[in-house]
């Protein structure tokens, strides 16, 4: 059967490219990095180059790239390690309340150090309030980390403008920290635009293979390991690097920038062609989320009395992948903090439904879709 | 749990093939209940939880059997799949006596289903409490 895969946001296929060139060191590169005979330095030079290569993607030096498992370890890391690290100078840390699980499970944890978190609402279009971010900031606050583009709804938020707030705040210099996970690909991640002390990328959401992504973190942020042992990653990461996946990283990375400007564009035109043509066809759905600020993949609307699992897995019969924020799907049965944080009711959280387009997304799928 | 390696396999399905074939064609389903006269009708759950169900029956009251049981779901695919067997049970061979559908448990119809995916037992088996609100419904109106 015909299958149209929507589900982009959640993960990617691996581009050929990207897997060319992972493939030599999975079989004869196979040298541990840090050992220092002929087959380690080769695996060493591998991971540097990649190194050298994402770091000036991102625009730093590449001293600033930690590499790691994924965005949920970079998240955790970022968020405990630099909590940890700067405790002296205060314990108060801001979030947004639509955060990634990564982020808010690892402030749960720090809650429990005795931190105090900040979580600060969005608007119904699901933008945090700058005006709200603001008045949030306390002498003790030691850093606030708002994601870039949210992983459901699709928001992109005024990092920019955010980090200018923080930069320019006479009461505290907190870090900021943001989850790129979901923007890398379709918005710019150049930190002198961004003006971020760090920055999540994961590898599994452009293309790559999963399992590996990156922290950029600011030479002059404080930080502490979550990981501990071999002491790679300059002490912040340790454990035998992925020297495969993190070649296959910075390959995808790159090609995904190289196709930035031009796939945003196509995938904004097909995004807007499917939400009008999904309206023609069901005039009741209500589309959850900015339609202007809001990310060229993203399409997440909820319909009411359609339950989102049920939804999913009808449209997975007739050969249709997508995603739900309905309870019924998630591991704890509640519905979606992302929805629910909008302010509907609880009904549209479960009736939610998140259709993400994809490098290899075409006008023919949408067509076959809304059909 | 015999059938947990079933229900479990992901690259089939999270739920079995009678889960799925009551879910894809449920049975006794009623959309438009404008017209649709019953004798009792009872409403189970909460749109909070994600789950809402409305079960209409209609009383052979001579032989106070089940007659009918039509029912409307908001809710997963089990939430569907265990109202639509529910339905199926209560009227079956010449309808289910009132005593003993009030005495219907959600473990028996996970048994007919063939069982449920473990995080969805307790959450999603909601048709027998709607149907005892119906039959109540019915006791209350009876002439």
């Amino acid at each position: 059967m015909k299958r149209v895969y929507l589900d982009n946001a959640s993960t990617t296929p691996i581009d050929p490219k990207v897997l060319g060139v992972m493939l030599p060191y999975l079989t004869e590169k196979y040298g541990n990095p840090s050992s220092i005979h002929y087959e380690g330095r080769l695996a060493k030079k591998a991971i540097e180059e990649s190194r050298e290569r994402i770091a000036k993607i991102v625009g730093v030096k590449k001293e600033g790239i930690i590499f790691t498992s994924g965005g949920t370890e970079s998240d955790n890391l970022a968020i405990l390690g630099i909590a940890r690290a700067n405790k002296e100078k205060g314990k108060h840390i801001i979030v947004s309340a639509i955060e990634h699980k990564a982020v808010l499970d690892s402030c749960k944890k720090l809650e429990k150090e005795g931190f105090e978190i900040t979580y600060l609402n969005v608007d119904k279009n699901g933008i945090v309030s700058l005006e709200f971010l603001k008045k949030s900031i306390r002498k003790d606050t030691i850093l606030v980390s708002i994601m870039y583009a949210n992983n459901e709804i699709g928001t992109i938020q005024p990092i920019k403008e955010i980090s200018k707030i923080i930069k320019e705040s006479k009461i505290a210099n907190p870090i900021f920290h943001t989850d790129a996970c979901q923007a890398v690909g379709a918005l710019p991640i150049n930190i002198n635009d961004l003006n971020v002390d760090a920055l999540t990328i994961s590898s599994s959401k452009i293309y790559g293979p999963k399992g590996v992504g990156c922290l950029y973190l600011n030479k002059n942020c404080k930080i502490e390991p979550i990981i501990f042992g071999g002491g790679q990653e300059r002490g912040i990461r340790s454990g035998t690097e992925n020297t495969a996946y993190i070649v296959g990283f910075a390959e995808a990375l790159f090609i995904s920038e190289k196709k930035r400007l031009s796939e945003n564009k196509r995938l904004t035109k097909l995004r807007d062609y499917f939400i009008e043509n999904l309206i023609k066809k069901i005039p009741k759905i209500i589309i959850n989320g900015d339609r202007i600020k809001r990310l060229p993949n993203n399409i997440n609307l909820s319909l009411h009395g359609v339950e989102g699992e049920s939804f999913i897995l009808m449209l997975d019969n007739s050969g249709i992948s997508c995603s739900t924020g309905s309870a019924c799907s998630s591991s704890d049965l509640k519905p979606s903090h992302v929805i629910s944080a909008l302010g509907g009711d609880a009904e549209l959280a479960h009736s939610s439904i998140r259709f993400t387009l994809g490098r290899y997304s075409t006008k023919k799928d949408i067509n076959y879709v809304v059909r | 749990m015999k059938n947990k390696k079933k229900i479990c396999d992901g690259e089939n399905w999270l739920y079995n093939d009678i889960v799925k074939d009551h879910f894809f064609h449920p049975r006794n389903i009623l959309i438009d209940d404008t017209d649709y006269e019953y004798d009792g009708m009872g409403i189970s759950g909460n749109a909070f939880c994600g789950d809402v169900m409305i079960v209409w029956i209609r009383v052979d009251s001579k032989k106070e059997k089940i007659a009918e049981c039509k029912w409307r779901t908001f809710g997963c695919a089990s939430a569907i799949a265990s109202t639509s067997m529910m339905s199926v049970m209560v009227t079956e061979k010449g309808g289910m006596s009132i005593k003993k559908a009030e005495k219907l448990k959600p473990e028996n119809i996970i048994k007919r289903l063939g069982g449920l995916p473990d995080k969805k037992l307790h959450c999603s088996v909601l048709g027998d409490k709607a149907l005892i609100q119906a039959i109540l419904d019915y006791k209350n109106n009876r002439p």
